[in-house]
């Protein structure tokens, strides 16, 4: 700890403090641009600077450490000023330069009223240009279909480019030329590969990075901000739904240490359009081999008069990925007073069971413990597709260094580097073994982390894979008191909460690939929409758009996406978080939980809930860890060593990641004109018209 | 005047050999082993009593930025590195050094490299040296052949040296954009603290120095650094290469000793001011980055660090940059001013936006089309620029505005109200209709 005094006042701090850091524990607010928290020092944009007492320059703030200073000549403790005229004049210096090649078209800009220029220029700036020479102009940039560029509004903070090497791993955004010169641009003006990208928008203090498909739709103080959780992955990154009137217009991260820091993938982001087009607004029913518009008496009649007509062990039902906890708990209990056991959450077939213990499913350790772990052993799992703050996760542990991370799988670029092992579970299992060299550098960490992808399990040995794992995870010491290293990876946002659930099949239920398969002859599908459904069952979609599951539905009861109903989800750590109702869903659509709750009434099985409240409550009892909204339950890690001991004959055919496409994993994103174009960019299909 | 045996550098004109073997008949590597075993305590003591302050600009004492070095390695090695990216307009120092007597500056290496505890060297040249670096590599190859350097080097201190061709920006003289270009990057200043002495080159203890200031330790040593500071006034010890060019009769690049007169500088070594003593109208006396002086407060002035900086200016480089009156003192610091416009590196704001705003309002200002008022918003931006950068590269883009404000305020206003009284030049003709 080192005693400082600012503007007077003495505190103590630690020493690696930057004095920025230093005065704002004081109270002293500092302007910058160019400093962001989780990003390397620039200290270019120079409008931080403050008095320091004995340095004749005003010093940059951001970039000075308090144990770097000087005591006084009496060993008094430094003294730093922020509101002296020379800070004043220095501030108007930088403010002036800044304006000076900047254009000033905040009335055409995107970034108008939640510009950090603006805001500053108001706060430190003076009121008038002595500038008389004619302006800097600078070419637009193309990089990407997410990111508009105005680089004449650049004030060259680099914050972009630090982002994108450092965090999304990616140098492919830099800053080329000199002096007045300088522009920021993706060298031969290709889009961005990052899935982060759409940060950069967030971090740029000016209008020269803006978000595209947002481009001139609102103005930030038009739009009604709505904090929620995304469902676009099984991270469950804290986010802001921002609204006008019914329509999402975009989604902004939100600050969760523990999940998503301050940055969030571009599906998350970019999604906003999906949740526009395509959707249905009214039931349908189908009639003569196709589809017609009905009224909610009408398809509930007509789904009455098929199960009664139904043995209850020829009823089933599916959850997708995009559920909330209310809406399968109002499934599983529908199900269950229809009589039958046919009941799957896990659309994709992964061999996860709750059967196995609570531990066996989770992201153990929690996403910020990457942070702590010194090896890393990922199976099956592509957490750059599958999970793309994951896996900048695990690339800000590989940055501080120290760690070692493997790869079973597919060879893919991960923005880090990794050993290669193997692609299969044959290697995973050389490695249990000790046979593989990599089994010494888990043997030799304190904290060895075992990733288990849904490639690895979603396959027909997937449990004696997953108990391969497990047993990794125990003969390396990653189950210690203080440490559980053992962590599945999941894709979809609902999965988790499934299994927490229990929407598993039953004693003798049929699971969801028996189910699609003609195992019943009445389906509830609430959402599930990357599972093929033979022919035979009558099929009852619940879901919000045009999707795989509306085409093969019989009837189509219109529910609400995740920004338009209240919910839980639990994320792949299983931390229960809190979905909130950014508008109405369109037409005639509903809430998920309210469609199954009226369904069960028309069936003669009624649901004993009439509101969400009474809803969560029962849920509460029956599953009290969904009532600790936010933080982690402690987790029995006992479970995962009768797993490894379990055992299994393993295929040797290679894992295959669980997606292929990142931009293009569900209904809600397969609707987006954003993401199609994103995707076929990535996909390398994309044309561009020679210029 | 300094007698020809009191010379350091003693073929700067390359007249005689320029070989190891000619070197040495000069007395250069003589007695190296000898300094080397007394160890770095005695080498960083002669060089501290010596005086001997940087060449490079700053002027900040040689021993004691040598002493910064940590004594004990913590397992990283520790490097020197050569600053002979002399880009400073007006300086020609280190380029004759190169290119005539390399040997002084690779024997100095050697001590240094001793002094600092680095094996390792690396000399970062001038893009624009071709021959200099030419030079300099035929003269470290012979010194690897004669076993003077390398591993288990007759010196007894194991010493590798490398040259290293910058790509010609002015920023890369700066001494940590120079580490950054030289780890391959691009050429900007770092952010200090870390200083290179702990976090330098590759994250490790570094040592920049100026080639002359390297190139003068190896005679300190043999003659005493008694000898060295016999020469001019306290503080402001030793000799120096001044780089005389302008309007001077001959002008020309000699060794002099420090704090010598500007008076007897241009007398005796540059056959005087062009049109004579009274024609002279100012002098830049330390490469272009320094505020002018004026004739007559430069004429009596005794040419070091403290007198100049008496006069707010600065011996810089000792490149002496003389303006008669047929100058448009004007135009010449509008020059200057395009240069660090040109060569910013564009990092920090200050710097990137300032200094194409002083140029663009001093070249408007050298053709009078301008408002007096505009010259106190020049002074003032100019004064926005210094210090509040990253690097000193503002400083040297702010200072010539200043002088040239300070002490020729007139003959922007003279400009002025030449433009004003007649705007348009010729009387405009328009056809009638």
């Amino acid at each position: 700890m080192a005693k400082v005094i600012v503007d007077g006042q003495e505190i103590e701090v630690p020493g690696e403090y930057t004095l920025m850091q230093a005065c704002e524990a004081a109270g002293a607010e500092i302007p910058r641009f160019c400093y962001h928290e989780r990003l390397s020092i620039a200290g270019n944009c120079r409008m931080c600077l403050v008095e320091v007492k004995g340095s004749p320059k005003p010093v940059a703030s951001c970039a000075q450490n308090v144990r770097d200073l000087r005591p006084g000549p009496n060993g008094e403790p430094p003294v730093i000023n922020t509101r002296t005229p020379l800070v004043k004049k220095a501030r108007e210096g930088v403010m002036e330069f800044l304006l000076i090649n900047h254009p000033l078209d905040c009335p055409i800009c995107d970034q108008g009223g939640e510009c950090d220029l603006q805001d500053q220029a108001m706060a430190y700036g003076v009121d008038k240009s002595r500038y008389s020479e004619n302006k800097r102009a600078v070419e637009d940039k193309y990089i990407g279909p997410l990111v508009k560029t105005v680089m004449t509004r650049c004030i060259h903070c680099t914050r972009c480019v630090r982002f994108t090497t450092e965090v999304a791993g990616i140098a492919e955004l830099g800053l080329i030329g000199r002096g007045e010169d300088a522009e920021i641009t993706t060298y031969l003006e290709q889009a961005m590969t990052s899935e982060l990208q759409g940060n950069v928008v967030d971090l740029c203090p000016v209008g020269a990075l803006t978000s595209k498909p947002f481009a001139f739709n609102a103005r930030p103080w038009e739009l009604l901000k709505t904090e929620s959780t995304d469902m676009m992955d099984a991270v469950g990154s804290a986010i802001r739904v921002d609204a006008r009137g019914r329509e999402v217009m975009r989604v902004l991260p939100r600050l969760n240490e523990a999940v998503n820091e301050e940055w969030i993938s571009d599906k998350t982001r970019h999604v906003a359009d999906g949740l526009r087009t395509q959707r249905l607004d009214q039931p349908y029913l189908r009639e003569n081999g196709r589809l017609r518009p009905a009224t909610w008496p009408e398809a509930f009649a007509a789904i009455a008069a098929r199960v009664k007509a139904t043995a209850p062990a020829k009823i089933g039902a599916l959850a997708g990925d995009l559920a909330t906890l209310e809406e399968m708990y109002a499934l599983k209990g529908l199900v269950a007073a229809l009589g039958s056991s046919n009941i799957d959450g896990r659309q994709d077939g992964v061999k996860l069971d709750p059967a196995h213990g609570r531990a066996s499913y989770l992201f153990n350790p929690g996403i910020a413990a990457i942070e702590e772990a010194d090896a890393i052993l990922l199976v099956g799992t592509n957490p750059r597709r599958e999970a793309p703050i994951v896996n900048a996760r695990i690339r800000k542990r590989w940055r501080m260094g120290g760690v070692k991370i493997a790869v079973i799988g597919e060879v893919v670029d991960l923005t880090y580097t990794y050993d290669y092992l193997g692609a299969g579970p044959d290697t995973l299992a050389d490695v249990v073994a000790g046979k593989h060299s990599f089994a010494e550098v888990l043997k030799g960490a304190k904290k060895p982390l075992v990733i288990v992808g849904q490639g690895a399990l979603a396959r027909a040995d997937g449990v004696a894979v997953l108990s391969l794992a497990a047993h990794a995870a125990t003969a390396f010491g990653a189950l210690a008191e203080d440490w559980n290293g053992f962590a599945v990876l999941h894709t979809a946002a609902s999965r988790v909460g499934a299994l927490d659930l229990g929407l598993v099949p039953g004693a003798d239920g049929l699971d969801a690939a028996a189910m699609a398969g003609g195992g019943v002859d009445v389906l509830f599908n609430l959402g599930a929409d990357e599972i093929a459904i033979g022919d035979g069952p009558f099929v009852v979609y619940i879901g919000t758009h045009g999707d795989r599951g509306a085409h093969r539905a019989d009837v189509i009861l219109p529910g609400a996406t995740y920004t338009e109903k209240s919910g839980l989800t639990a994320n792949t750590e299983g931390r229960i978080q809190v979905v909130n109702r950014a508008g109405f869903p369109p037409g005639e659509a509903k809430e998920d939980w309210a469609i199954l709750r009226a369904l069960s009434d028309v069936l003669g099985v009624k649901l004993p809930f009439d509101s969400l409240v009474q809803l969560r409550a029962a849920m509460a009892k029956d599953h009290p860890h969904t009532l600790r909204i936010g933080g982690l339950a402690p987790v029995d890690g006992a479970a995962i060593g009768a797993l490894a001991s379990r055992g299994g004959k393993v295929e040797a055919s290679p894992f295959i990641a669980a997606i292929d496409d990142f931009y293009m994993t569900n209904p809600i994103a397969r609707a987006s004109a954003t993401l199609a174009e994103c995707s076929a960019i990535a996909k390398g299909s994309h044309r561009q018209a020679a210029e | 005047m300094l007698a020809d045996n009191d010379r350091i550098f003693t073929n700067i004109y390359g007249f005689q050999d320029k070989s190891l073997k000619g070197a040495m008949a000069r007395g250069h590597w003589d007695g190296t082993k000898g300094f080397i075993a007394q160890g770095r305590d005695w080498i960083i003591q002669q060089i501290k009593d010596s005086g001997l302050r940087g060449r490079g600009g700053a002027g900040f004492p040689t021993g004691l930025k040598w002493s910064f070095m940590p004594k004990q390695s913590d397992g990283r090695p520790h490097y020197l590195v050569v600053n002979a990216d002399e880009s400073e307009p007006g300086t020609c120092k280190d380029r004759e050094i190169l290119r005539n007597d390399p040997h002084t500056l690779i024997e100095g290496c050697l001590i240094a490299a001793c002094a600092m505890g680095a094996h390792v060297g690396y000399i970062y040249v001038r893009g624009e040296f071709i021959r200099e670096r030419e030079a300099l590599q035929r003269a470290i190859d012979e010194c690897y052949d004669a076993g003077l350097l390398g591993k288990g080097n007759t010196n007894g201190w194991d010493f590798d040296l490398y040259v290293h061709h910058g790509a010609g920006a002015y920023i890369c003289g700066e001494e940590t954009a120079l580490l950054e270009s030289l780890e391959g990057k691009k050429g900007q200043p770092r952010l200090k603290p870390p200083f290179p002495a702990n976090m330098g080159l590759y994250g490790c203890p570094t040592t920049v120095n100026n080639v002359e200031s390297i190139a003068v330790t190896p005679t300190i040593l043999r003659r005493g650094a008694s000898w060295f500071s016999s020469f001019g006034a306290p503080n402001n010890l030793g000799t120096k290469l001044f780089c005389v060019s302008g309007h001077v009769n001959k002008p020309a690049t000699f060794e002099e000793a420090m704090s010598i007169p500007f008076s007897e500088l241009v007398e005796k070594h540059c056959g005087g001011i062009r049109g004579g003593k009274d024609n002279l109208l100012a002098v830049i006396p330390g490469g272009s980055s320094v505020p002018l002086v004026p004739a007559e407060q430069i004429w009596d002035a005794a040419m070091d660090f403290d007198s100049l900086r008496a006069l707010k200016s600065g011996l810089g480089t000792a490149a002496v940059i003389v303006l008669d009156k047929s100058t448009d003192v004007v135009r010449a610091i509008t020059r200057i001013s395009y240069f660090y416009k040109h060569e910013s590196c564009g990092q920090c704001t200050p710097c990137r936006e300032g200094t194409g705003w002083m140029w663009r309002v001093l070249t408007r200002m050298s053709e009078g089309r301008a408002q007096k008022k505009e010259i106190d918003m020049l002074l003032e931006v100019a004064g926005q620029v210094e210090g509040h950068t990253i690097c000193a590269l503002g400083d040297a883009a702010a200072w010539p505005v200043q002088g040239l404000i300070r002490h020729f305020r007139h003959e922007i206003e003279k400009k002025i109200d030449a433009y004003s009284a007649n705007p348009h030049g010729e009387p405009v003709r328009i056809a009638a209709e």
